[in-house]
């Protein structure tokens, strides 16, 4: 029974970030009808944010360190700490979640200049081109950050009041064995909450009321007068600011490289084409789906009867929709079906 | 016009003859192409510089991927070794090895240069790289590689083409067991090596009533280290509660971490290497692991190969945490010391253990040529096969014949709890003798294979 809770946590929590960025590439296509292979990249540039603000606030005074002969070695303490003490101490400790205030404008930066300066171009090309430019921006992107910071990952630590685990187990009357990381589960409230915000905006406004009906019939709209292509920058904006945040969050879970968008991107790929192309409950649903799916499929007792089947099972869904309902989980009627 | 024909006949006739004469050596010589090579006779080599006034060297290093950083330091290694034999810099070990019969003039008087090839750390691109060496670039040897499943793909590709490959970081016991090759050679030590040097400090530190839970890395580096830390720990009395494969990449780990909680295990020892390593660590930290009390101990874990640019890479969570290294800049013996200061003061910072292996394979092959006194593969490998140095960084070292592994001194080492500075990252708990580390030439099995291919 504990390991079922613990599992179902896993799930939720692997789902939450699955669901992150299927979300902004479901809405992407939905919006604009671009595949874009390079919203993993932009998952990677967010989580980049974090490691570039922990890099300004940690700018330390180098003492060489004596010891050292042959090279130059430093015992480095950052200025924070320096000028102020035990709260520039906690300022570099909160450097995570502080990242989100600088993330949140750059990556709709990036996301518009992205959109206006390269994909407005492919609208109208067909999907494999689309697919092309995409991953070649997103290779780009990788070398970019790979140049700057290297190929190793870079460690970020969550604050230290919740860089422990929660003593779940207890609140549902389960062992004490049973711990959770405070921080995973935070990023699962952070992930329902961001995706609640985008479905409010969408929904309660009147900017996601037009975005809406744009998605459902461009063309009416765009005879109402309403200038739709700019609403839909800001979409693409969205979707990068949403990514972004997602790997922003994530950075405490997995230390950060060049290549942690592509590690996503096909999953993410796999969790839209499940849940349907263009269908955002379809890509939530399909996020925690295939998320608890995974956690469960990796438990030893599934694979004493099916052994590896931890490694094949999303791509086994992946199949089986697609064999059996080419639209996926949510798709609309008619998209990728004859 | 009949001396034209004459001629005509006479060309036709040698065509035939020649070309049944280079078929049958072909087919005397196995899969070697002989009739494609220039002057060909019996005794030709690939790689053989001949006349020229350089002999070149292919340097197979991840250049891209996720061991991009660790084969940027490799290949900062070897062309420093590049530059010692060819008489520049400082000399580095060609002041401390012995024996030595490298004088700084190059490699039997030829300069030695160099081509680089990205292995991209998958099997099929490094196999590609490598024979493109072989085949365009008439590399001598070919050295290099971060992951043993790429080592081992490529040392069966030297071995088919006659060249010889001085392995780089691989770790797996089956490099030099079973599939060990007559024109493969491995400085570094390997997982059962691991497993005999930590096992005595694991019972010091920890007791010898241990339940071990084990994550795996899945593919053959991960289960011969599985295979020889369970040994290594069943032998001091622990327990194995749980042994789970993880695969290459996963990225997150937390369904594999979360059924340690519960498993009755007071261990867990992490199989995993680079990135991998790296996310387990970090996530098995997070789940609290390190902070638990089981089985009235304290939860500990292990991490049997370890290397600094791994620590690095876990942060926080790699303090405190044991495990072995082939080599570390911190060691204080002559040989260590005239590597760091070469690689220091080139670069500005410390060699890994991957780039001090990758340095002294390079230098071992030289000196066997020199010592051959020819570049011919099955001459370089009789020099190799059985040879005793010291001064290379890990004491007297013997690379012994039977399966092309080197014996020397292995590293326990532990996560800093307070680094001095930034590459202060692992100190050294124990400097483990050669002897405790040995085993018999036929434990792994495995077939080196013909002089002559």
């Amino acid at each position: 029974m504990d390991a079922i809770f613990l599992q179902i946590l896993n799930g939720l929590d692997k789902g939450g970030a699955y669901a992150l960025i299927a979300l902004g590439l479901t809405l992407v296509f939905g919006t604009l009808g671009v595949v874009n292979f390079a919203h993993g990249a932009i998952f990677m540039m967010g989580a980049f944010c974090a490691v570039t603000l922990e890099k300004l606030l940690t700018l330390s005074v180098k003492v060489k360190d004596e010891s050292v002969t042959f090279f130059d070695a430093y015992k480095e303490t950052p200025y924070l700490e320096l000028w102020f003490g035990d709260t520039g101490t906690a300022i570099i400790d909160w450097s995570v979640p502080l990242s989100i205030i600088l993330a949140i404008p750059v990556m709709l930066l990036i996301g518009i200049v992205m959109e206006r300066f390269l994909i407005r171009h492919f609208y109208k090309r067909p999907h494999a081109e689309q697919i092309l430019v995409t991953f070649g921006l997103a290779i780009v992107l990788q070398e970019v950050v790979k140049a700057a910071f290297g190929a190793n990952p870079i460690p970020q630590g969550a604050p230290d009041i919740v860089s422990g685990s929660a003593a779940v187990g207890a609140l549902f009357g389960l062992g004490e064995a049973v711990v959770y990381p405070w921080w995973r589960l935070i990023y699962l409230a952070f992930s329902l909450m961001t995706i609640g915000l985008v479905f409010s905006f969408l929904h309660f406004t009147t900017y996601g009321m037009v975005v809406r009906a744009g998605m459902a019939d461009r063309e009416t709209v765009e005879l109402l007068g309403i200038n739709i292509e700019r609403r839909f920058t800001i979409v693409f904006g969205i979707a990068a600011v949403v990514a972004g945040l997602a790997g922003v969050m994530y950075t405490p879970v997995l230390p950060p490289d060049y290549h942690l968008g592509m590690d996503f991107l096909v999953l993410s790929f796999v969790v839209v084409v499940v849940g349907g192309m263009g269908s955002l409950p379809g890509a939530v649903a399909a996020g925690f789906l295939l998320g608890i799916l995974q956690s469960f499929s990796s438990m030893t007792e599934v694979k004493d009867i099916f052994p590896g089947i931890d490694q094949i099972i999303i791509y086994l869904v992946a199949v089986v929709i697609l064999l059996t309902r080419p639209r996926g989980l949510m798709g609309r009627r008619g998209v990728m079906e004859s | 016009m009949s001396e034209t024909k004459l001629i005509g006949n006479v060309s036709r006739r040698t065509i035939l003859k020649g070309s049944a004469a280079t078929t049958g050596a072909a087919l005397i010589g196995g899969t070697f192409p002989m009739h494609f090579i220039k002057n060909a006779h019996a005794q030709t080599f690939r790689g053989d510089p001949g006349s020229a006034a350089s002999v070149k060297l292919g340097f197979n290093v991840p250049q891209t991927g996720p061991y991009a950083d660790e084969g940027a330091d490799e290949l900062r290694a070897y062309q420093l070794a590049v530059k010692h034999i060819n008489g520049e810099g400082d000399g580095g070990m060609l002041n401390t090895m012995k024996p030595l019969e490298l004088k700084g003039n190059g490699i039997l008087g030829k300069k030695v240069e160099f081509v680089t090839g990205d292995t991209q750390t998958k099997s099929d691109a490094a196999r590609a790289s490598a024979k493109r060496m072989i085949e365009k670039d008439n590399v001598a040897m070919v050295t290099g590689g971060s992951s043993s499943g790429v080592a081992i793909a490529v040392q069966g590709l030297c071995q088919e083409m006659g060249v010889i490959f001085m392995a780089g970081l691989t770790h797996s016991n089956d490099t030099t067991g079973k599939d060990k090759k007559r024109y493969g050679f491995r400085h570094f030590f390997n997982a059962y090596m691991s497993g005999q040097a930590i096992a005595p400090v694991l019972l010091d530190e920890y007791g010898n009533e241990r339940r071990a839970y084990h994550l795996t890395a899945d593919y053959t580096w991960g289960w011969t280290q599985e295979e020889s830390i369970k040994a290594a720990t069943e032998n001091i009395g622990w327990e194995t509660v749980n042994t789970v494969r993880t695969p290459v990449g996963a990225g997150d780990f937390s369904q594999y971490i979360t059924p340690v909680l519960n498993s009755g295990a007071d261990v867990l020892i992490l199989n995993h290497y680079g990135k991998d390593m790296v996310n387990s660590l970090t996530q098995a930290v997070q789940f609290g692991l390190r902070d638990k009390q089981v089985n009235g101990k304290n939860f500990e874990i292990v991490v049997p190969l370890y290397s600094r640019l791994m620590a690095q890479g876990a942060g926080e969570a790699a303090k405190g945490i044991l495990g072995t290294t082939n080599w570390h800049w911190s060691l204080t013996d002559a040989g260590s010391q005239a590597f760091v200061k070469s690689f220091g003061q080139e670069y500005g910072f410390p060699p890994s253990q991957a780039a001090h292996t990758c340095y002294v394979q390079t230098l071992l092959y030289a000196n066997a040529c020199e010592m051959a006194g020819t570049f011919a593969p099955w001459e370089v490998i009789k020099q190799l096969e059985g040879f005793e140095f010291d001064g290379a960084g890990n004491g007297p070292t013997l690379y012994r014949a039977e399966d092309h592994q080197c014996f020397k001194d292995v590293l326990v080492v532990r996560g800093k709890e307070n680094p001095q500075s930034n590459f202060d990252l692992l100190e050294v708990v124990k400097n483990v003798p050669r002897a405790q580390v040995e085993y018999p030439a036929d434990m792994f099995g495995g077939e080196l294979g013909p002089y002559q291919v």
